[in-house]
């Protein structure tokens, strides 16, 4: 009786578990679709050429056009913006790796007088997001154009802008890793001779590749998809970057959906594929980021 | 540095390196910090200041700010239907983003959990459109709530289903749900993944145990699940908070405020009056207001968010 009662609660049990499965993939997979909906929509919409577009516009391309991407290919401006936005994405990411990390071994290592007070300085930047900011900014970069610093209208100026506003978080990010390498570690450093910028560069900046690695990531992926800073700053078309020339792409030629939908197609294929490679360091950054902030 | 042969050598060895070593620690600091500092101070506080100053000025950009109006900016705005409505629409973004986008997230997280097969790859679904720019994001979901049904597919499915076609961005009534579909479509995903990791906190060996001891599985999520997500739910409430209240370029590509500024918010708001209509110093004065409610919102959050351990668990 006893081994019954046993057996058919166990199976019903079972029962349950495969039920409820059952029921959590099937949730899942509608949001699943859900998410696929509005990319799939948009791959399909730069495979057709403008009449298929409006005549069966969520249809599978058949057969697939590739005029308007090649169309796209083949303008030289596509590639400038593509151009520009390598480099402002490098040159806030090398920054925002060297600036942060900089301090954060300070803030993380050393002891000095004022420490505590300066790093709530910096975590106060955390409560001034730059959509906010956007105008006061503007400000200053043309009150530094008139002293002859030339911010305005170059890439320098929109690198410095993302740079200064990605600080705060990232300090706050590389803090964490660096403080959570032991300190027995640096001991162990300065009994064999080493000074903190030894220790710095020889022991924690290795240490701490994937740290960086996430930090980096996270920067390339939040400077490549920003447009406010860029459409503040920059007047030449010949400056303009993905993303801004996106926006002005898609006013120009509003009445073309194929041809928007193969230039936003093009323009996030390659966020796509860094994320493809780059998830785990994004995770891993956002992660530690949102749980220290 | 004086020598003193006097002192035994293992003394004077420690007193040599012993001053430049300190002075070589505070050039090391300055050196490291001033970077970050120099950046810090002139792109993101001076300007605070900056617009404090031109916040009482009538100034339309050109030439120096010389039409000094003291307050009135701020008195004017704030009888200002557009930013009263602007600020009603942020308001409802942190709602609808509170009260359906968290809850959401948590439950597809909770759903997802730490063992599902495929967790992995619902992870990597669901996070995807949040490294998506949100100016594709915007053009992707304008081609989806096209009212023409034989245009937009949302549309379309309505007609098919037997209703009727809805003016997503043109209807003042609805426009500001279809601006919050998009968000969510994008942003739901981070928070999942917060909840992800939180989850991968708590020991299953919690669970576990109340199960045995008889919990069901809702009484499993409420007493043991959500008050061991606490701390991270709260960075959620945080940062969907802050993000709702600086929300712009998808609304600004969607339907630039409209219409008759029925999607408007704060930072539309300011940047049509800053960079539209150049009457700089009443944007100042916007974004002085903006600058305030994100202050007050993080002093008020910091406040609450220091509750005893015992009340969030982790």
């Amino acid at each position: 009786m006893a081994t019954a009662y046993a057996s058919t609660a166990s199976s019903s049990r079972q029962t349950q578990k495969i039920i409820t499965r059952i029921i959590q993939y099937f949730i899942l997979s509608i949001i699943v679709v859900i998410m696929f909906v509005p990319i799939v929509i948009l791959l399909f919409g730069s495979l057709k050429t403008t009449g298929e577009m409006y005549s069966q516009p969520y249809t599978i391309p058949n057969p697939p056009h590739w005029e308007n991407l090649w169309g796209v290919l083949s303008t030289p401006v596509f590639w400038t913006m593509l151009k520009n936005s390598v480099i402002v994405m490098l040159g806030t990411t090398a920054g925002v790796v060297f600036v942060c990390g900089l301090a954060a071994f300070v803030f993380s290592r050393l002891e000095f007088r004022g420490k505590s007070w300066l790093f709530n300085l910096f975590t106060l930047g955390l409560m001034f997001p730059i959509n906010v900011a956007i105008l006061p900014v503007y400000f200053v970069l043309r009150q530094l154009n008139e002293n002859n610093v030339p911010l305005i209208d170059s890439l320098i100026g929109v690198i410095l802008v993302q740079l200064a506003f990605q600080i705060s978080g990232n300090i706050l990010i590389l803090r964490g890793f660096f403080t959570s390498i032991p300190s027995e570690l640096q001991d162990a450093a300065y009994i064999d001779g080493c000074n903190n910028f030894d220790f710095f560069w020889r022991i924690l900046l290795p240490l701490a590749k994937p740290a960086l690695a996430a930090v980096a990531a996270l920067t390339m992926i939040v400077s490549w998809n920003d447009l406010l800073v860029p459409l503040v700053v920059l007047n030449s078309d010949e400056l303009w970057t993905l993303p801004l020339g996106t926006m002005q792409f898609q006013g120009q030629y509003a009445t073309d959906l194929a041809l928007v939908s193969a230039f936003v197609a093009l323009s996030a294929i390659p966020t796509v594929i860094f994320y493809i490679f780059a998830e785990r360091q994004i995770v891993s950054g956002l992660t530690a980021g949102a749980v220290k902030g | 540095m004086q020598q003193l042969p006097a002192i035994p050598n293992i003394l004077k060895l420690k007193r040599e390196s012993s001053v430049p070593r300190r002075l070589q620690d505070t050039l090391l600091i300055a050196l490291f910090l001033s970077p970050a500092l120099v950046l810090f101070l002139l792109f993101v506080i001076y300007p605070i200041f900056r617009s404090l100053y031109f916040s009482m000025f009538d100034w339309n950009g050109l030439g120096p700010a010389v039409d000094f109006v003291g307050l009135k900016n701020f008195t004017d705005i704030m009888t200002d239907k557009v930013f009263l409505k602007a600020l009603g629409n942020v308001g409802l973004i942190v709602a609808f983003s509170l009260g359906l986008q968290l809850p959401l997230a948590l439950a597809l997280a909770v759903m997802v959990g730490r063992d599902l097969p495929g967790r992995g790859m619902f992870r990597t679904i669901f996070f995807l459109p949040y490294v998506l720019s949100e100016v594709n994001v915007a053009i992707m979901w304008m081609l989806l709530f096209n009212p023409n049904p034989d245009r937009g597919l949302i549309n379309a499915v309505a007609v098919a289903l037997g209703g009727e076609p809805v003016g997503w961005l043109s209807d003042t009534d609805i426009v500001l749900w279809s601006v919050f579909i998009a968000l969510t479509w994008k942003y739901f995903g981070f928070h999942m993944l917060l909840y992800l990791a939180g989850l991968q906190n708590i020991p299953a060996e919690l669970e576990e145990a109340a199960r045995i001891d008889g919990a069901n599985s809702f009484q499993n999520f409420f007493y043991i699940t959500l008050p061991l997500l606490g701390s991270t739910i709260r960075t959620t409430v945080y940062l969907s908070v802050l993000g709702s209240i600086q929300q712009f370029i998808l609304v600004w590509i969607m339907t630039k405020g409209g219409p008759v500024n029925a999607s408007e918010t704060l930072a539309t708001y300011m940047y049509r009056f800053g960079f539209v209509r150049f009457q700089l110093g009443y944007g100042s004065a916007v974004a002085i207001y903006m600058f305030l409610i994100c202050l007050i919102f993080s002093l008020i959050y910091q406040r609450l968010s220091r509750q005893p351990d015992y009340l969030t668990g982790l």
